[in-house]
C-alpha cells in the first residue's frame, strides 16, 4: 500500500501492489524460495536414490570404478565450493547492512569461485571423453591406462559412469544457472532496478547457491572418496 | 452476511478484469491471476478437444473385433495421444490453474497470487510444452503408452519420445510453480482473521494438491531426463543389458504419477465440497474432517505407488505392504463422501446444474472409489491387472471424479469469472448427457476387463462376444462427446447474451461471492478484507427460502409455516 500515489522513497523498499506491508512481502518470498528448494531436493533426491540401489547392488565393483576419478581434483572444488559460500554468505550479510560495495565485491568472488569450479570440472571432464568414459555407445572399460585396478565388469561400469555424468552435470547446470541469477543480480543491483530494493533478491540467491553447494558435499564423497 | 435483493435486476459493473485493457498484450502480458485462469481454460479446453479425438478413434476402432480401420502401431500411438494429453495437458492442471487460479486468491482476501509473474511463467511454459508434445505427433506420435515403461521406451521404441519427454519436463514445471506460488499463497497471504480453520475447502484442497505437486513432480521430471538420456546419448541407467533395472523406472514414475491422481482428485474434491454446501443451504458437515482428509490423502498418497508394480519383480511382502497401505486410502475418500452425504442429509438440496454434476461426481466416485479395493488387493489384482477393468476403474476416478468436478465448478464459478448466467436448461441437459453418457461408455468396460480383455489391444477376434459390450460403450463416448459440446455453445453465448449475474447468485457464503463484483474488480477488493464468521455460514442466511425458490426448489414444510 505505501507505494501508491505517495513519493517513493530510495531507501525504502518497494512493497509490490498484492502485499499489504513489506514483512508479509519478504516472509512469502522465503516461503516460495523454501517451497522450490524442495523440489530441488526431491529432483536430486531421485538420482541419490539410484545411486544408492546401483552402489548396494554392485558394491564391489563401484569401488573398482571410482578410482579413474581424481579425489584431489574433486577435493580441491569441494573447498572451492565451500569458500564460495562463505562469500555468499557474506554477500547476503552486506546487503543487510546495506553496505552496497561489499556486496558487489562478494557477490563476484562467488562468481570467480563458480567459474573455477567450472574449469576444474571441465580438467576432470575433458579427458574421460578421450579415454572412452562418457557413457556414450562409444564407452570402453578398462580405460587404457587406468589408473586404479581396471577391474569390474563393462555393463556396470556404463552403469557407474551414467550416474556420475548425470549427477554432476545436472549438479555442474545448476552451477551455471547460479552463474546467471547472480550475474543478474549484480546487474540489476548496480542499475537500481525496481525489482531490487531490499536483501531478499540477495538472501533468495544465497539460499539456492548453498543449496548447490551442499549438493556437491553430498556427491563428492559418494563418487570420490569411496573407500578402496 | 448476503442480503441482496432476490429476484433484482443486476447490471455488469463499467470496469472489471476483462474490461482493464483490450489489447492483446495486456492478456499475453497479464500478471492477474484472472486473467491467467482465463487464459488457462482456453489453452486447456483445447487440449481437451484434442485428448478427445484422439479417444473417439481409439472407441471407433474397438467397434469391430478385427481391428479394421487402424494399424496396431497407428493404435498404439493414438491412446498413448489420448493418455499423454489427457493426463498431463487437461486434468492435472485443469481445476487448480483454471478455477484454483481464479478463485483461490479471492478465497483467502487477497489481491492476488503471491507471484504474480511466476503465474505467467507458469502458464507459458504449458503452452511451449503442450506445443512441443503436439509437435512430437505431427512428427509421428508416441506409442509406450502416457506411463513410457523402460525398456520399449528406453530402448525399443523408434518414435518420437524424447521431443515429447521434453514437453512434458517443461509441462511439470509449470505445475511445480503455480504449487510454489499456491504455497506461499495459502501460507502468508490469508487476509486478517482467515484461520486455516476458516478456509474454504477448494483451498485445502489446492494447498494439499500443492503440497503433492512439488514434492512429487521434480522426481518424475528427472525420471523423463534419464529416459531422454538413454534414447539419445546410450547412457544405461534403467537398461537392462547393462544390469540395470527397468522396473526401477516403474518405481520412480510411480512414485510421482500415483500421487498425481490425488492431484487430478483432490481439486474437484474441494470443488464438491463448496458445491454441496452451497447447494444445501448447509454447513459442511464435518468441517475438521474433511480437511484433515484431505491432508491424509495427499500424504498417504505417497506411500502407496507401489501397487501398480505387483507383479513385476516386487516381493510378497512388498505387494502385501502396499496393498495395505493402499486400502488405507479408502479411509479419508469415504470420510469425505459421507461427510457430502450427511451435508445434504436434511438440507434442502437445489438442483441447478453445478448440484447435478455433484450428485453425479458423488455417485460415480463412489463406483469409482469402491473399484479401488478390489485393485488394491493383491489376489484380486492378479486376475484384474492390464485388464479393461482397470481402464474402468480410473476412468470413473479421473472423468467421473475430475471431469465432473471440474465442469461442476466452472459452471459454480463461470457467472463470476463472467458476469452472466448461462441458460440453466440447457446447463442441467448437458450435465445429465455427460452422466448417462459415461455410464454408457465406461460401465460396459467392468465387464470387458471381468470377462478378461486386456487394455491397449485394437483387436479381438478371438473374443468376439466382446463386441457387443465394446459397441455399447463407443455408443455411450458419442453420447459423451454430446455432452461435453453442449456447455462450449451455451456457455459461449452466455457471454453475450447471459442475463447479468449480479454479485452473488447463488446465495452462497464466501468472500468471491460477497465481497466482490461480477466479474470482480482487477485488485479484486474495493474495501479492506477482516474475516469475522465461519466458513459455509448458510445457517446464518435468511433468504435461503428464496433463492431455492428462484433456482426451482420446493419450499420446505417449516418454511410454508413461516410464509
Amino acid at each position: 500500500m505505501a507505494a501508491h500515489g505517495a513519493a517513493i522513497d530510495p531507501n525504502e523498499p518497494v512493497v509490490y501492489e498484492q502485499y499489504e506491508t513489506i514483512e508479509q512481502q519478504q516472509e512469502t518470498y522465503l516461503v516460495g524460495m523454501w517451497s522450490f528448494l524442495v523440489t530441488e531436493v526431491m529432483m536430486f533426491g531421485a538420482l541419490f536414490l539410484v545411486y544408492s540401489l546401483y552402489r548396494w547392488k554392485f558394491r564391489g565393483e563401484f569401488f573398482m570404478f571410482h578410482e579413474e576419478l581424481s579425489w584431489q581434483w574433486g577435493g580441491l572444488n569441494t573447498m572451492n565450493l565451500l569458500f564460495s559460500s562463505f562469500l555468499m554468505a557474506k554477500a547476503v550479510q552486506a546487503t543487510q547492512l546495506k553496505r552496497a560495495k561489499a556486496q558487489m565485491w562478494y557477490l563476484a568472488g562467488t562468481i570467480v569461485c563458480a567459474f573455477i569450479f567450472l574449469i576444474i570440472k571441465a580438467i576432470e571432464w575433458i579427458p574421460k571423453f578421450e579415454h572412452h568414459l562418457v557413457p556414450t555407445a562409444s564407452f570402453h572399460w578398462p580405460p587404457h591406462e587406468p589408473h586404479g585396478s581396471g577391474g569390474g565388469s563393462p555393463e556396470h561400469a556404463k552403469i557407474f559412469y551414467s550416474l556420475y555424468f548425470t549427477m554432476t552435470g545436472l549438479h555442474g547446470l545448476h552451477v551455471v544457472i547460479g552463474i546467471i541469477a547472480i550475474t543478474i543480480l549484480m546487474v540489476m543491483t548496480k542499475l537500481k532496478a525496481k525489482a531490487i530494493t531490499d536483501y531478499i533478491p540477495t538472501e533468495m540467491v544465497g539460499l539456492y547457491w548453498h543449496f548447490v553447494d551442499l549438493v556437491w558435499i553430498f556427491l563428492y564423497p559418494l563418487f570420490y572418496l569411496i573407500p578402496r | 452476511m448476503s442480503q441482496a435483493v432476490i429476484g433484482q435486476r443486476h447490471e455488469i459493473p463499467d470496469l472489471h478484469y476483462l474490461n482493464n485493457g483490450h489489447t492483446i498484450a495486456s492478456w499475453l502480458l497479464t500478471k492477474d491471476h484472472k486473467r491467467i485462469a482465463v487464459l488457462y481454460l482456453i489453452s486447456v479446453s483445447f487440449m481437451f478437444f484434442v485428448g478427445g479425438l484422439a479417444a473417439a478413434l481409439v472407441r471407433l476402432e474397438l467397434t469391430s473385433p478385427h481391428g479394421q480401420l487402424f494399424t496396431s502401431e497407428q493404435y498404439n500411438k493414438l491412446f498413448s495421444a489420448h493418455g499423454i494429453v489427457m493426463v498431463f495437458f487437461f486434468i492435472i492442471p485443469a481445476v487448480p490453474a483454471v478455477l484454483g487460479n481464479f478463485a483461490l486468491p479471492i478465497m483467502i482476501g487477497a489481491k492476488d497470487l503471491a507471484f504474480p509473474r511466476l503465474n505467467l511463467l507458469s502458464w507459458y511454459l504449458y503452452v511451449v510444452g503442450a506445443l512441443i508434445v503436439l509437435t512430437s505427433f505431427i512428427l509421428g506420435g508416441v506409442d509406450a503408452g502416457w506411463t513410457f515403461y523402460t525398456p520399449l521406451s528406453s530402448i525399443y521404441s523408434n518414435t518420437q519420445i524424447s521431443l515429447c519427454l521434453v514437453g512434458l519436463f517443461l509441462a511439470g514445471f509449470s505445475s511445480i510453480f503455480t504449487g510454489v506460488n499456491f504455497i506461499a499463497t495459502v501460507h502468508k497471504m490469508r487476509a486478517p482473521g482467515m484461520t486455516w480453520f476458516k478456509l474454504p475447502h477448494f483451498v485445502w484442497a489446492n494447498y494439499a494438491t500443492s503440497l503433492i505437486i512439488v514434492l512429487g513432480t521434480p522426481v518424475v521430471a528427472i525420471t523423463l531426463v534419464l529416459v531422454i538420456l538413454e534414447r539419445t546419448l546410450k547412457f544405461g541407467i534403467f537398461s537392462p543389458e547393462l544390469g540395470g533395472d527397468p522396473v526401477l523406472f516403474q518405481h520412480m514414475f510411480w512414485f510421482y504419477s500415483h500421487p498425481a491422481v490425488y492431484i487430478m482428485i483432490l481439486p474437484a474434491m474441494g470443488v464438491i465440497s463448496e458445491l454441496v454446501s452451497c447447494f444445501s443451504r448447509r454447513r459442511l458437515f464435518g468441517y475438521e474432517m474433511v480437511a484433515f482428509s484431505t491432508v491424509a490423502i495427499a500424504a498417504i498418497g505417497f506411500l502407496v505407488w507401489g501397487h501398480h508394480m505387483f507383479f513385476s519383480s516386487q516381493s510378497v511382502l512388498q505387494g502385501i505392504i502396499f496393498s495395505l497401505l493402499t486400502l488405507i486410502v479408502a479411509v479419508p475418500s469415504a470420510i469425505k463422501t459421507f461427510n457430502w452425504v450427511l451435508t445434504m442429509y436434511k438440507g434442502s438440496v437445489v438442483f441447478t446444474t453445478p448440484m447435478i454434476y455433484v450428485l453425479g461426481f458423488i455417485g460415480l466416485f463412489l463406483v469409482g472409489g469402491l473399484t479401488g479395493p478390489y485393485l488394491g488387493a493383491v489376489a484380486c489384482d492378479v486376475h484384474l491387472t492390464g485388464t479393461y477393468f482397470v481402464v474402468a476403474h480410473f476412468h470413473f476416478i479421473m472423468v467421473g471424479g475430475a471431469i465432473m468436478g471440474f465442469l461442476g465448478g466452472l459452471h459454480f464459478w463461470w457467472p463470476k469469472m463472467f458476469g452472466r448466467m448461462y441458460s440453466e436448461f440447457w446447463g442441467r441437459l448437458s450435465a445429465l448427457v455427460v452422466f448417462i453418457g459415461f455410464n454408457f461408455t465406461f460401465f460396459p468396460q467392468f465387464i470387458l476387463g471381468y470377462l478378461g480383455m486386456p487394455r491397449r489391444y485394437h483387436y479381438y477376434y478371438f473374443a468376439p462376444e466382446w463386441q457387443i459390450y465394446n459397441i455399447l460403450s463407443s455408443a455411450g463416448a458419442s453420447v459423451l462427446a454430446i455432452g461435453y459440446l453442449m456447455p462450449v455453445f451455451y456457455l459461449t453465448a452466455s457471454l453475450i447474451k447471459g442475463k447479468p449475474a449480479g454479485p452473488n447468485p447463488w446465495g452462497a457464503t464466501g468472500l468471491e461471492w460477497n465481497k466482490t463484483s461480477s466479474p470482480p474488480d482487477t485488485h479484486n477488493f474495493h474495501e479492506k478484507i477482516v474475516v469475522t464468521e465461519p466458513p459455509y455460514n448458510y445457517d446464518a442466511i435468511s433468504d435461503n427460502r428464496d433463492y431455492r425458490k428462484m433456482w426451482g426448489g420446493e419450499p420446505l414444510e417449516w418454511e410454508k409455516e413461516t410464509v
